[in-house]
């Protein structure tokens, strides 16, 4: 049922006459999100204030039977805010403030439109630190992160964003505004309903309020850039350092595509022939860093490293850094689309998917960079191409199935820190089994009766 | 090239994959966290008038208008999109297949762009009138009488803004060819700009002074053609690629080390001549070549090894002002302030934002003076709090509009430009030889 005239207005006596976009060039912007090849056109687009809007626009909702599409800033990798037919968008950007830090209890309260980068800038002015720091952490907000429980290049040491979500308030499928969590650093009052939100993807509420844990900044840093000759030497590595009883904060590789990209676009004097980048950041108090540190560099040498080389200060660790940092703008701008993908398999297992990523490449003929978090065995492997080459496009179709194949057969997961959204509802009942599968879709029938919030997301 | 967006290489509009990272660089996305008002809001506007989904509407031709120009999100982007192109593209389109504007508009366009800005002698006789009636007192009087009421609505608005015209324009300062004194090591051209020529001829002078201390022969020819950036930027493409043209006949770029802008806005339109005339047979090969030889003043002097001043200027705190584009556009952001630095007494304390636009951008605070305000208030708080004596830009068009902020907030701030600090700092040596 298309909206009308008389819709619009409801909506408008809501959250104002300015904030209910319905002209075409105001809402062709919202088509998509960070995914590509995937649109849709909403209704309408609504920019709520606070959560009694929020809460307001759901009930006017669920009263007309009207599909709610929550998005933050739409950087979303797996089209969790891309429209669905004959929906509302709920944008959240205006939701931006920071409510409270707590430096006593080291805590921060936030509206959920707000900046990811914000929430750590705003820790660093009482010397603290809000760890988890997606690659988007300038533009993603804090609550589309919580909805994607999304990941960063200190996962490893640090954790995710549920690693760090202390309480949430949330608007739920009928409106009722539901505080989840406290802050408390012990609490088993009952089911632990925030984390079913966590990751949710805006299928089951909309997450209005954060209140997010935060750490004490470290000290101290080293960095450091391995090369080498083969993968697995580079994964031996990783695998040796954990078996010592370091947990260094950073572990992450470059494949050779990726390394011959980045050299093409930043010159940083990367080694072209070199099948393999590690870039290794240890970060805590002065001395054991320094400890780590050597420790990391011998076994990098014992498993054939080719070339280490440790930053001195933080000028040289920066640039290090950005051999890893700059690899997807590298990547990006080799050819017009640009598909990253997100699968995770157990650490032990990287070397081998890395491998058969570049295998499978070979076959269809497609160009892939494949870098990622190898501490955590998350990959992102990148293909470019050309979405209007039809013929290309299904290649890449042939090669995700055979990828997805090979991860689960593997042990591992589809999606490591993007979300299933659109993208990777396909292959999610083959990766849970039915039960599970079925159990998901319990829940969300439960708390969703009339399937609203964020339909065909996650499940058809 | 330029033409429609329908006929612009497609890859182009599909290099933005959407990311979102352009959009906290934005100052329109900041200012009102609308998708529309951000770089990957307008490009799917533009992508959707390319698929045939939307046509050029009135609300299309205002979001590219409401867009500043400045080129930050080309800054940001990873995917190495080219705004820029696409921008100037869509202005070209509406140009061509948008809504008929106002009859008085169109006059007033054909009157400047298409006239003044076309013909060098004209717009300086144009530049000597307005000089003329600033110097008289006549605009004091004009405005006392409130006569400028009697001007169309597009002239009202600028009258005030208008700069104020400089007694001797560039030819009458600088000699068609001038050599260094001793170890001529260059021969660069130097290219002397409307506005800046209008009302900066002194800055020119200052120019060439800088070249010259280090090295270069400096040709400036009196009569120089208009660069076309204007045009570009508000979608005349044609005129813009015959101006190129003229311009590349006026300096074979064969003849010279360098060619030298000191205007950010011309210098990164000046840089794109082989994307202009690329489908000109018999210009394609010199353009080209035109776009390896030019230089921004900043960046040929560091390459070529700027000489640092010997001490002798009194203590000094500067602050600079990126203009958006030298910085983004050309992506000259270090040397300006390199140079500062080698100047012995000058303090360097940096801006906070510097890079954020001030406004300006180009025609802006007239077609858009309430955003365009905005902005400007943000940038003489930043520069206000740095406790600078001196802030130091170099585009005529941001040194009008900070010029104007500092001027309305009463501080006493002085604005310069780097070679005019640099050029100074070799003066001042050679009286301390004497
Ligand atoms: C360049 C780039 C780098 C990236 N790097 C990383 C990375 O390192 N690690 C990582 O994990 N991800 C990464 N991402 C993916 C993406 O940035 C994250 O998923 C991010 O959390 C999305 O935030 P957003 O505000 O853009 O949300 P959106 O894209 O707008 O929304 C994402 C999903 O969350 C839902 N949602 C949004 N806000 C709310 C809310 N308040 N309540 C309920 N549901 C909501 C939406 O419905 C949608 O399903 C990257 C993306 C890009 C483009
Ligand atoms: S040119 Fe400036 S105003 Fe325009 S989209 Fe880019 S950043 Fe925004
Ligand atoms: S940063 Fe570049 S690729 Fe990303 S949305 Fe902006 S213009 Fe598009």
């Amino acid at each position: 049922m298309p909206l009308t005239e008389s819709h619009f207005q409801e909506l408008r006596k809501i959250v104002g006459n300015e904030n209910v976009l319905t002209a075409r060039e105001d809402i062709i912007p919202y088509e998509f999100d960070g995914t590509a090849a995937l649109k849709h056109r909403a209704e309408v687009v609504i920019l709520p204030a606070n959560t009694q809007e929020v809460s307001a626009c759901v009930k006017f909702a669920a009263a007309h039977k009207i599909p709610v599409v929550t998005r933050g800033s739409g950087t979303g990798l797996s089209g969790g805010s891309v429209p669905s037919e004959g929906c509302l968008v709920l944008c959240l950007t205006r939701m931006d403030k920071i409510i409270s830090v707590d430096a006593a209890n080291l805590t921060l309260r936030a509206q959920c439109g707000v900046i990811t980068a914000n929430v750590d800038a705003a820790a660093n002015t009482h010397g603290l630190f809000y760890p988890p720091d997606p690659g988007s952490m300038k533009i993603s907000t804090i609550g589309g992160n919580v909805a994607e429980n999304s990941g960063g290049l200190r996962g490893l040491k640090y954790g995710v964003t549920r690693d760090y979500v202390m309480g949430l308030e949330v608007v739920m499928p009928d409106g009722q505004i539901a505080r989840l969590g406290n802050a408390c650093v012990k609490d088993v009052a009952g089911y632990s309903m925030k984390d079913l939100f966590i990751g949710s993807e805006g299928t089951l509420g909309i997450i209005t309020e954060v209140l997010l844990k935060l750490l004490p900044k470290p000290a101290a840093r080293r960095t450091m850039l391995a090369s080498y000759d083969r993968m697995e030497d580079a994964a031996n590595t990783v695998s040796a350092i954990i078996a010592a009883r370091i947990i260094p904060c950073t572990l992450e590789f470059l494949d050779r595509t990726t390394i011959g990209c980045v050299e093409d676009y930043a010159k940083i004097g990367l080694p072209r022939d070199c099948e393999a980048l590690l870039l290794m950041e240890t970060d805590g108090h002065p001395s054991a860093v320094e400890d780590e540190a050597a420790k990391m560099l011998e076994i990098a040498r014992a498993h054939r490293a080719r070339d280490v080389r440790v930053a001195s200060n933080d000028a040289e660790a920066l640039k290090l850094a950005s051999a890893r940092r700059s690899a997807f703008s590298a990547l990006a701008r080799v050819r017009p689309t640009t598909i990253l993908e997100d699968v995770t398999v157990p650490r032990d297992q990287l070397a081998t998917m890395v491998g058969f990523i570049a295998q499978v490449a070979k076959k269809h003929n497609l160009l892939v960079g494949t870098f990622g978090h190898m501490g955590d065995g998350n990959l992102h492997p990148t293909f470019l191409t050309d979405e209007r080459n039809a013929d290309e496009m299904h290649r890449v179709h042939l090669a995700l199935e055979e990828i997805v194949d090979k991860t689960l057969e593997l042990g591992g997961t589809i999606t490591g820190e993007h979300g299933i959204g659109l993208a990777k509802k396909q292959w999610l009942k083959r990766q849970l089994g039915e039960a599970s599968h079925g159990l998901m879709r319990r829940i969300k029938h439960s708390l969703d009766p009339h399937n609203l919030l964020n339909p065909g997301k996650i499940f058809d | 090239m330029r033409g429609s967006l329908k006929e612009l290489d497609y890859s182009i509009l599909q290099q933005c994959m959407r990311c979102g990272m352009c959009l906290p660089a934005c100052p329109t996305y900041d200012a009102t966290k609308r998708e529309r008002h951000s770089p990957r809001g307008r490009i799917s506007l533009m992508r959707s008038v390319a698929d045939g989904e939307l046509k050029i509407t009135g609300e299309f031709v205002a979001e590219m208008s409401y867009c500043l120009g400045c080129l930050a999100c080309q800054t940001a982007c990873p995917a190495g999109v080219d705004y820029s192109n696409l921008l100037e593209t869509a202005r070209s389109d509406i140009q061509t297949h948008g809504p008929r504007a106002t009859l008085v508009a169109r006059f007033w366009r054909a009157v400047t762009i298409r006239g003044l800005f076309m013909r060098p002698r004209l717009l300086r006789f144009a530049g000597r009138c307005l000089g003329l009636y600033q110097q008289l007192g006549l605009q004091t009087a004009f405005r006392k009488l409130h006569l400028t009421k009697l001007l169309p609505p597009h002239l009202k608005k600028l009258e005030p803004q208008a700069p104020t015209m400089a007694r001797r324009f560039s030819h009458q300062l600088i000699a068609a060819v001038e050599s260094p004194l001793q170890g001529k090591r260059h021969r660069v051209a130097l290219l002397t700009g409307c506005v800046q020529d209008l009302a900066f001829s002194a800055i020119n002078r200052d120019t060439a002074d800088v070249l010259l201390a280090n090295g270069c022969e400096v040709y400036t020819p009196p009569i120089q053609p208009c660069c076309g950036s204007l045009h570009a930027h508000n979608g005349e493409a044609e005129a813009a690629r015959t101006l190129a043209r003229r311009m590349i006949d006026l300096f074979p770029p064969s003849e010279f080390d360098a060619i030298i802008s000191n205007a950010g806005g011309c210098g990164n339109h000046l840089r794109h001549y082989g994307q202009l005339l690329a489908q000109d047979p018999t210009y394609i090969t010199r353009a080209k070549l035109w776009d390896t030889k030019l230089r921004d003043i900043h960046e040929w002097l560091i390459q070529i090894g700027c000489r640092a001043p010997r001490p002798g200027v009194a203590a000094l705190t500067v602050t600079y002002h990126d203009s958006c584009h030298l910085t983004h556009g050309q992506k000259v952001t270090s040397q300006p302030r390199e140079l500062l630095r080698l100047i012995p007494g000058i303090k360097l304390v940096e801006l906070p934002e510097a890079n954020w636009c001030c406004g300006s951008a180009g025609i802006y605070n007239v077609t858009q003076p309430e955003q365009s305000e905005l902005l400007l208030n943000r940038k003489i708080d930043h520069i206000l709090r740095t406790g600078a004596e001196v802030l130091a830009t170099s585009n005529p068009g941001c040194h009008l509009q900070i010029a104007r902020g500092l001027q309305a907030a009463g501080s006493n701030i002085q604005m310069l430009q780097p070679v005019t600090l640099l050029a100074r700092a070799y003066k001042s040596e050679q009286s301390a030889g004497r």
